[in-house]
Order: structure tokens, then sequence, then C-alpha cells
């Protein structure tokens, strides 16, 4: 079967959008030569009036697209820095999320907002290495946050399906993944509902987007040493897939977070919560995750000090494990 | 529009938000309102320069610019009141009455927002094969909000047909222009490429005809085009100054502004029976609009986020 990169699988979601949906076009910044590779070919295919290059006006542009979504357009945006969304975040959070509510449902915001390499980007240091996904989630953006290419395709097609602004975090650890994928077989993938990426008996860990990769690299390390491990993948931050969740803690009885966000009332903090309400755990739950209110240092050795890896969540698991 | 057409329609504003300030401090309208009394010329002239394609944008004291735009004034009283039978519903309230059938994009509650907004709507238009303009209304304050300068140069840069309506009166809140404006209002405008003028914003018929020309500049594919109204708040910037009492207007200044009433200045060029005739006419319309809102249900609290999203989660 051919090899399908994430990055690739994104491309490919884009161009069967705007191939299929002529209300569908894209604007952002440097993305008539692609420079995150994201949109690479679209422009020479689709014309500049649908992969709209913009200037470095991030405010303004992100409110236009609400406009035209307005106007019955279907926008995607493309940022390539995850922390421009905080720069976004009023023309996020206070206009395009209010307007269905607002106006009584008078309208709808169909638009896309894609962050191509989101959380560390590996020497980008503290303004280019945010992972806020659990801020668009808590003001009820949908978000979806995709670990694999056929997830990344899926997501990306149904979040521009959708009528109501959705946020795509691409992490940057995970743009160059790739799959043996059919290509036949890719088709949307519904918002909101998670993945089981490895069955097994005794814990369950829950990982979004490159860090499900390192979940199920831990799982087969762990599976040596008799260690059952079933990774549980929302996929998408919000809504949360609370019925998969469940169905998985409900077998293993045992949970483990790995998370990028900070930990104070990050994506973590709510799956414990959840947890804490609703399920039976034969031991006190465990979280991986950034430190409270990270900044990701420069320099490499400190950059990934920050972040959670594959040795806190072995240590994370065996915690959890140790009475059995 | 004729003359009585743009009577009606400011006698029609000044009345509803005369009425509305009651409802206010009866307690029928709660959270209160920021009138539109004394600018009501400016919403006449501009919206009377539309067809019913066009769309705009409106701000926070924006009821004048719904009921132009034609909004039935029974249901944005409604609204103010949070019925079930408001414009919104009874989610948006005085800050977000909108009417989005008569193109209204949202009345934006955050100074200077909904300039892009309303550039982003007339670029899909015009990519959509539309004839249409957009119209986004917004006060002297915005033109301190980077967003709406980063609109002015998109919509220059695009030549997309938008038309900057800023309704200058004096004041963003409480600071005066002069002290919060350093250049000039239209000369920011002029920077990004864009024709921009400062017209009497208290005389509609002046509004009709510079918006006219803006209209049919924009509609042949010039682009975007700056008016500066000048223009006076004779009432509160929001009615929590009724009780507040804030002391930045001086009684001279406040009978100065007051003396050139855009209801007055357009009600002299009509006979006075027929005058009196709209203005019996209005007092009708506004009987039977506050009937229906105040006879109005209120929604159910069961139903407090039922249009939180376009496709429920």
């Amino acid at each position: 079967m051919p090899k399908l990169s994430y990055l690739k699988a994104m491309n490919r979601a884009l161009a069967d959008s705007l191939d299929s949906d002529p209300s569908v076009f894209l604007l952002g910044e440097d993305i008539r030569v692609a420079a995150s590779n994201l949109t690479a070919g679209l422009q020479s295919r689709f014309g500049p009036d649908r992969v709209l290059d913009t200037p470095l006006s991030e405010q303004a542009f992100t409110n236009f697209a609400t406009g035209a979504a307005l106007a019955g357009m279907r926008p995607v945006i493309e940022f390539q820095i995850p922390s421009l969304l905080f720069l976004v975040f009023e023309q996020l959070a206070n206009q395009a999320h209010k307007f269905s509510l607002m106006t009584g449902g008078q309208c709808k915001v169909p638009v896309t907002y894609v962050v191509t390499g989101s959380g560390s980007r590996t020497g980008w240091a503290g303004q280019h290495s945010d992972h806020p996904y659990t801020l668009l989630a808590h003001v009820g953006i949908k978000t979806v946050v995709p670990a694999t290419p056929t997830d990344a395709y899926g997501l990306l097609v149904s979040a521009i399906r959708d009528d109501d602004p959705v946020v795509f975090f691409a992490p940057s650890a995970a743009l160059g993944v790739r799959d043996d994928v059919d290509f036949s077989t890719l088709g949307p993938v519904p918002l909101g509902a998670g993945r089981l990426a490895r069955s097994g008996r005794d814990v369950t860990v829950v990982a979004l987007g490159h860090l499900v990769h390192d979940a199920l690299a831990v799982a087969d390390e762990l599976a040596g040493q008799g260690i059952s491990v079933e990774v549980f993948d929302p996929r998408t931050v919000y809504p949360l897939d609370l019925d998969g969740l469940a169905a998985s803690v409900a077998k293993t009885r045992r949970l483990v977070v790995i998370d990028d966000s900070n930990r104070t009332s990050g994506f973590a903090a709510e799956i414990l919560a959840v947890a804490a309400e609703r399920f039976t755990l034969d031991a006190p739950p465990r979280r991986v995750t950034r430190p409270d209110g990270a900044v990701l240092p420069f320099a490499l050795a400190l950059d990934r000090a920050i972040q959670p890896d594959r040795d806190e969540l072995v240590a994370a698991i065996n915690a959890v494990l140790e009475d059995r | 529009m004729s003359t009585v057409d743009l009577y009606r329609t400011v006698r029609l504003i000044r009345r509803f938000e005369e009425r509305a300030i009651e409802f206010v401090r009866s307690g029928e309208i709660v959270g209160g309102i920021h009138p539109y009394v004394g600018q009501e010329a400016i919403a006449a002239g501009v919206c009377a320069a539309l067809t019913a394609e066009d769309v705009i944008t409106s701000t926070h004291r924006g009821h004048g610019h719904v009921l132009a735009r034609g909004a039935d004034p029974g249901r944005l009283l409604a609204e103010l009141m949070g019925r079930e039978t408001g414009l919104n519903k009874g989610r948006g309230g005085s800050m977000h009455a909108a009417d989005l059938s008569l193109g209204i994009l949202g009345a934006n509650a955050i100074v200077g927002a909904a300039g892009s907004i309303a550039t982003g709507a007339a670029w899909a238009h015009r990519r959509q094969g539309r004839d249409t303009v957009a119209v986004t209304f917004f006060g002297d304050g915005a033109m301190n909000e980077g967003m709406l300068l980063e609109a002015f140069n998109l919509a220059a840069l695009w030549r997309i047909p938008v038309i900057f309506v800023c309704e200058n009166n004096g004041y963003a809140t409480t600071m005066p222009v002069g002290s919060a404006v350093a250049g000039s209002i239209t000369g920011r405008a002029r920077a990004f490429g864009i024709p921009a003028f400062t017209i009497d914003g208290q005389d509609p018929e002046t509004v009709l005809k510079a918006t006219t020309a803006a209209v049919a500049r924009a509609r042949s594919g010039k682009g975007p085009m700056f008016l500066e109204c000048l223009t006076y708040r004779f009432d509160a910037h929001h009615t929590f100054e009724h009780r507040a009492r804030l002391d930045y207007r001086s009684p001279d200044e406040l009978a100065a502004g007051q003396s050139r009433d855009p209801v007055v200045i357009q009600g002299t060029r009509l006979p006075e029976p027929e005058r009196a005739e709209v203005d019996d006419e209005v007092e009708a319309v506004l009987d039977a609009a506050t009937e229906f809102a105040l006879g109005s249900a209120h929604p159910d609290p069961a139903d407090a986020l039922k249009y939180l999203y376009a496709v429920m989660p």
C-alpha cells in the first residue's frame, strides 16, 4: 500500500474539499508558496481567489473569514504558529463562536482554523511552541488533535464540512508520521468520536496527537514486561467522546492521561475530573503534562524537559499499577 | 428615498429609543441600552442608499441601524426585553439585536470588530458574482482599534466593495475624540488610499447623498470609501449614566450639540400636517410594537444554550 504522511494527508483533504465544494477557500500567510508545505500545489491548481495569501493581519483576516462564512462561504484559515491563536482569541472565542447563539440561530459560521505545527517545533522557543487546545475546548469551540494521517485527512474534511467553527491542531511532532493507506478508504472521520489505538487489559492511557505514538511505543515496551496497555485516542478534545472513554476505563479500571497542555485546568485535568465523577477506578489516576504555566525555554534539553515524555508515562503507568 | 420616508425613519428611531429608555427605567429592559438619540440621520441616510441585497454590520449602539434597515420594531423591542419573539429570540439583547434576513450581519459589541467581518462578507459576495456592497458602522472610538485599521488595508488592497461609516459623536464612552485620536480620522483612511470625506451627520439628506455616491463607486468596482459623519449623542453613552451622572460634557456643550436635531432638521422639510401625520403613524407602530413585546413569552430556561451550535456536538 502507498505511504501517506500526516502533512500530505492534510494537503489532500484541502484539495478534495476545494474540489468538491466551491464555497471552500483557504486563507493565510504565505500559503501561495506553502511555507509550511500544507498548501503545496493548491494555488496553482485552484487559483489565487481560492488560495488567498494574506498580509500579516491575523485579527482582521480571522474576522474576514467570519464575514465570508456569514455570506455563505466555508473558509479555512491556516495559522503556521500556534501562538497566533492567542492573538486571535477574541475573534475565535468572542466572535465566530458566539454568532450562532447571540443571533438566536439565525446564522452559522463554518470556519476551520488549521494550526500546522502545534506544540514544540524544536528550537522555535517561547512564543512559537504552545499547544493551547484546552483553551479552545474550554470556551466550547469544536477542537480536534488528530494523531494519524488517516485521521488528519478525515477530521480535516469533517471540520470543513461542519457548520460551526472548528480548530484543527496538527502537532509539529506528528507532521512526519506516515501510514500505509489505501487511498480509496480515506473518508470523513466524525467529530467527537474517539478511537482505540491499541487494545489492552490493565490500564487505559489517554493520549492526543503526537503523544498517541509515544503511548503506543510505551505500550509495546511494557507488553514485554507483561503489562497490557490500552491506548484511547479521543481525537476530538471538544466535544469529548465520553462513551468511548467510559467503555475503555470500565474494562481496565485504571487510567493515565498524557497531555501536552500545561497542568492546571488542562485537558488531562478534565479527563481526571470526568473520571472522578463517573468512573470506578482501582487506583488513583495519574496525568503526565507540561508543568504549570510552562513557557518553553529555547535550549533543546530544556524544551524537552518541559514536555511530557515516555519515561514519565512509564512511571505513571507503573504507579497506577503499583497495588496490582 | 423621499423626504417623508427619511423623516419617518429618523422619527421612528427617536421615538423607539425614547420609549426604550422608559422601559429601562421601568425594568422591562434589563441591563440598559446605548441610546442612538441624536445620531438618527446617519442610520436613516446610509440605509436609504442601500438595496435589499446589501449587507451591514451594526454596533452596540445599533437600534437605529436595525430599524433603518427595516427590522420589525415589535421584534426589536421584544429582543431588548429578552423575549422569545425577539429578533434573536431573546439571546442577543440590545447590543446584538439583528435580523440576518435583512442583511444585518450582527450587531457587534466589541468596538472595531465588525469592520473586518463586513469586509469579508463583501469580498465573498463579489466572489459569488453578487453586485452587493457592505456598510460597516462604527464610532470614533473604533479608530483606535488596530483590527479596524487592518480591515482598511485589506479592503483597499483587494478593492472590496465596503463602505466604512464612522459615526463621530465626539466621545468614545467619555473619552473626547481630541484626546484620543492623533492626526485626523479621515487621514487614517486616506493613508490606505481610501477616499475619505467628513460630512454633516445630523442631516439625513446629506448622509443619503454621500452614501449614494460611495455605494455607486463601490458597486462599480472601485473599492472602499470612508465617511466620517459628524454627529452628537444627545443622551448617555449607556443608560447607566442616568444614575451615574458622569461629568464629562458641560451643559453648554450639550445644548449646542442638541441644537442640531436630525428629527427637527428633516421635519422642517415637511408641511406641518404631513409631519404630524407621520408622527401619529410612528406612535401607532410603536404602540403595536409595545403591545407585541410586552405580550410575548420569555424563553424557557431549559433552552438557555439552544442555539450555541449550528450542529450540536
